[in-house]
């Protein structure tokens, strides 16, 4: 990774700015550039940039169907874009498998929550620390030495958020027996276990009721502010969305139709109308 | 090495253990999933780098430092450090509300503040424009804190390094030394349930001596192993944890964090343990829910094992004898149910337990007896450093609070007050002379504001009521309202109670059910329900309530004496009452005035006949702000048996 921070040189620099709340706002960290994305005649993402600076939580919102979790996806590597360019830290990134993505950290968690139901919060935090491990399975399956000692490791970095996310008590609860709120903690707390410089989070707060929405806004300002963790993520909930974010994009369509500040784009008509509708006559 | 009789305060007792066992184990706190633990010996240098930080920052001699948060070793070094370093330590209730603390830290002037996070350190910021004295603020887990002005405020282990560092060792010894028997130990407000609370001062020689002659009474040692999860700034934990654990020397384990209690227990097992009533009720509630749910073999078996523990278990731990058959049942019972239902329990290994605060239903006392449990009833207060009568192995029963505690005298007065005089008796309340004088007479003796007496045959005091509390009815027979709730909070769908009658003709009660309970309970019978407050006014819990209304009726009949408290109507309360709104104190008593004039207009509706009320409440949520919730009650009449006078 220091390799490409060198190379970042070339890339454009914005200033960097401190927040109001004190918080180091960087140069980009993520560019898109004109990512146009199509499943046959469908157009999902119609010729979109935008930028994620470093240390920013970054908001993408628009009605259902706009394209923003297409948008996560392709960040995530897990669509490719037929146009475009996605810049991550200075060098332009090629084709890419997900998991590879994911190893120049970039973590996500997903609309439908995606763990496994039959495993303990434990467990299904661990599986974050896959690219940690680097023995192999046969020094894991008889325990040795090399393998112990990596797993400890692992296992403090998981306790650590695990006491971040004041999950302690459903430690060794398996997943399906959680309620809907803590399913979505637990798959943060996977995505924070690979130590991700990116979090890409799509709709954290769905579905939570106002308190677990007060509790899951906590947690993402935290993990911002102590992990210097920059994130982008999809929400619906528009006061959530402008209490939280530096900068929010609006999609509809497939189109960009905003982009700034959370005033900006209340402020904006084309943004307005996407949400409040508008009489075509 | 040190007497332990020359040990006159928790610093030297604490280099007393050092000197004793170094190394064995003094502190466990489960972090990050591992129970860590530190010796007596890296405690004390924990202890002493923290004192030494506290001098740095210009503690002075007498200044108080107040101590919020849960039950953490460090919280409780802190207690020990502030002593060494002659300041007065002063531990509050982390759940306080902003206000609440306010008056505590302005009463005490507080200089220094021990706060353990963010949510503390929030609280002490709203008020501090309040707090003239405060210097410093030093905070325990420092996240969120990052980029709060610092100019105030340092982290727990800054200072500790602080004081490792540049500490003047000369001047903590110096200090230390300067400590005597007559030193204040500590302040502990109360919770009062009429008034201000009020600072409690107790000195060294109460702690240790209370320590010393509860620990020869259950014959502690320091093999025991305790569970930290009652509020630091009650006197019990304040004696179990730091008094206690520091005489006989025995290790303190910390739970992770609140909620994570019932799962640490069961890792500790501890052999020493004391819980309020409402826990064991709580495990209690939880147990039967889960054999709700059991398969039916496992039910049968739980069912059948537990009435012949009911039958034989209290008096084989008494000691008593019973028939082969009950023995061999009891054994067998012992391997398939009592054992495993006591490790899940976590109570597997108590060899001590007590209970108090509250009194305990017979059927719940009872139940963990049966188990094998050594579960005993105290009867203390803050004023006595815990103890003043206790209950010796073999002599337990669920309606007594036993003997007079080992140096306790006890007498009761005209009036049926009980009075008590012990080497644990406070020194003053903190800036009140006036109520001291009103509670500690000049010879010693203390007035402990509940009305009681001593049987005879075997010596144990019980408790009746608070004397305040007891009065007279309109027709003059004796009212009696905390011996009529405790009645009703004995049914598991009775959370809280709250009986109305002093100077009226009749009683009526307000009654809050137990959601856990009473929610299981719906579920099992398919009974909807969005709210508490729409399962509060559900016609079968009415019915039910009705029920356990009308058995308390029959029960408090067969006594002529308090015949007249029978209820006659009641309403189900549409919230639960909570110390957030100030109907109850933390430590859960009911505030009878708050409630009565909160809610006069339902007090005037179970008088004035009327069938239903609709009503509005104000509420106050766990952040503060305050809300209003409406409802209509449905009153309902209860049957009531003519007393014995009448009928003959």
């Amino acid at each position: 990774m220091n390799e490409t921070a060198a190379q970042q040189t070339q890339e454009q620099t914005l200033e960097e700015y401190t927040t109001a709340d004190g918080r180091k706002i960087g140069s980009v960290m993520m560019d898109l550039k004109s990512i146009t994305l199509r499943f046959g005649g469908l157009v999902a993402i119609n010729d979109i940039s935008f930028n994620i600076r470093q240390g920013e939580i970054r908001a993408i919102i628009g009605p259902n169907g706009a394209g923003k979790s297409s948008m996560l996806n392709v960040i995530s590597g897990f669509y490719q874009p037929q146009e475009g360019e996605v810049w991550f830290r200075g060098s332009r990134r090629p084709t890419m498998r997900p998991y590879k993505v994911a190893r120049q950290g970039i973590a996500r968690t997903f609309q439908n929550i995606a763990l496994f139901e039959g495993m303990t919060v434990l467990d299904n935090i661990m599986t974050g620390r896959l690219n940690f491990m680097n023995t192999g399975w046969l020094a894991q399956s008889i325990w040795l030495g090399s393998a112990k000692k990596e797993e400890t490791i692992n296992r403090q970095k998981v306790e650590e958020i695990i006491d971040f996310l004041e999950i302690q008590t459903i430690r060794k609860t398996p997943v399906g027996r959680l309620p809907y709120g803590l399913k979505k903690r637990v798959e943060l707390a996977r995505a924070l276990a690979a130590e991700p410089n990116l979090l890409l989070l799509d709709e954290p707060m769905a579905g939570m009721n106002v308190e677990e929405k007060e509790d899951m806004s906590r947690f993402i300002l935290d993990v911002n502010d102590e992990f210097g963790t920059t994130i982008a993520l999809i929400e619906h909930d528009m006061g959530v969305v402008m209490d939280l974010s530096d900068r929010v994009v609006v999609m509809d369509y497939g189109r960009k139709i905003g982009d700034g500040t959370p005033d900006e784009v209340r402020n904006n008509q084309e943004v307005i109308e996407a949400y409040l509708g508008v009489s075509h006559d | 090495m040190t007497d332990s009789n020359t040990a006159v305060s928790l610093p030297m007792l604490l280099a007393r253990n050092v000197e004793r066992r170094a190394n064995a184990i003094a502190y466990r706190e489960k972090e990050y999933g591992i129970w860590q633990t530190w010796t007596w010996a890296q405690a004390q240098e924990e202890v002493d780098a923290l004192a030494k930080g506290f001098i740095s920052l210009t503690a002075a001699r007498a200044d108080y430092i107040a101590i919020i948060g849960r039950n953490r070793p460090a919280m409780y070094w802190a207690g020990i450090a502030a002593q060494k370093a002659g300041c007065i330590p002063v531990p509050l209730y982390q759940d306080a509300s902003a206000e609440e603390l306010a008056y505590a830290l302005d009463h005490c002037g507080a200089r220094f503040i021990i706060a353990a996070d963010q949510e503390q350190v929030d609280k002490i910021a709203d008020i501090s424009s309040e707090l003239s004295n405060l210097d410093h603020v030093i905070y325990l887990d420092g996240r969120g804190l990052r980029r709060y002005d610092h100019s105030q405020m340092t982290s727990f282990t800054d200072l500790q390094n602080l004081g490792r560092e540049q500490g003047d060792e000369e001047e903590l010894v110096r200090r230390a030394s300067e400590l005597t028997a007559d030193s204040t130990c500590v302040i502990l407000y109360t919770s009062g349930t009429t008034s201000r609370p009020k600072g409690v001062v107790l000195s060294n020689s109460n702690v240790i001596e209370t320590a010393k002659n509860s620990c020869e009474f259950d014959n502690l040692t320091a093999k025991e192993e305790v569970l930290a999860y009652l509020p630091m700034a009650w006197v019990g934990d304040y004696i179990f944890s730091m008094g206690q654990a520091l005489w006989a020397g025995f290790c303190v384990n910390c739970p992770e964090s609140q909620d994570t209690m019932q799962s640490d227990l069961r890792e500790i097992g501890p052999t020493y343990f004391f819980a309020p009533p409402q826990v064991f009720e709580s495990q209690l509630t939880s147990v039967m829910i889960r054999m709700e749910d059991a398969g039916k073999f496992k039910k049968r078996m739980f069912d059948h094992f537990m009435k012949v523990a009911k039958r034989v278990g209290p008096t084989l731990l008494d000691g008593g004898k019973v028939g082969f058959t009950d023995k061999l049942s009891y054994q067998l019972g012992k391997l398939m149910v009592y054992e495993p239902l006591k490790d899940t329990l976590g109570l597997r290994r108590i060899r001590v337990g007590y209970t108090a605060g509250e009194a305990i239903g017979p059927e719940l006392f009872d139940f963990y007896r049966s188990l094998g449990i050594n579960l005993k009833q105290l009867y203390g207060q803050t004023e006595a450093t815990v103890f003043i009568t206790q209950q010796q192995d073999g002599a337990v029963r669920a309606d007594t609070v036993g003997i007079p505690s080992p140096g306790v005298e006890l007498k009761i007065d005209d009036s049926g007050e009980v009075f008590y005089r012990s080497p644990g008796v406070f020194v003053e309340y903190y800036k009140n002379p006036e109520s001291t004088a009103a509670t500690k007479a000049q010879d010693g003796w203390v007035a402990t504001g509940d009305a009681g007496f001593i049987e005879e045959d075997t010596g144990q005091l019980r408790i009746i009521d608070r004397v305040k509390d007891v009065g007279k009815m309109a027709d003059d027979s004796l009212f009696a309202p905390k011996y009529v709730e405790n009645k009703l909070k004995f049914y598991p769908d009775i959370l809280e109670a709250v009986v109305f009658g002093a100077q009226r003709d009749k009683c009526c009660a307000f009654i809050n059910i137990d959601l856990t309970s009473v929610g299981n309970w719906a579920e099992r019978n398919n009974v909807a329900y969005a709210s508490y407050q729409e399962l509060s006014q559900h016609p079968d819990v009415l019915k039910i309530i009705e029920s356990h209304v009308g058995e308390v009726n029959a029960s408090i009949a067969e006594d002529d004496m308090l015949a007249g408290c029978q209820i006659h109507r009641f309403l189900v309360l549409h919230k639960e009452l909570d110390a957030d709104d100030g109907e109850i104190t933390r430590t859960r008593k009911v505030r009878r005035g708050v409630i009565a004039e909160k809610f006069k207009d339902l007090v005037d509706a179970l008088y004035d006949g009327s069938s239903s009320i609709y009503t509005e409440t104000e509420v106050t949520y766990e952040d503060g702000r305050k809300g209003k919730i409406t409802a209509t009650l449905e009153i309902r009449d209860a049957k009531v048996i003519s007393s014995k006078a009448e009928a003959a």
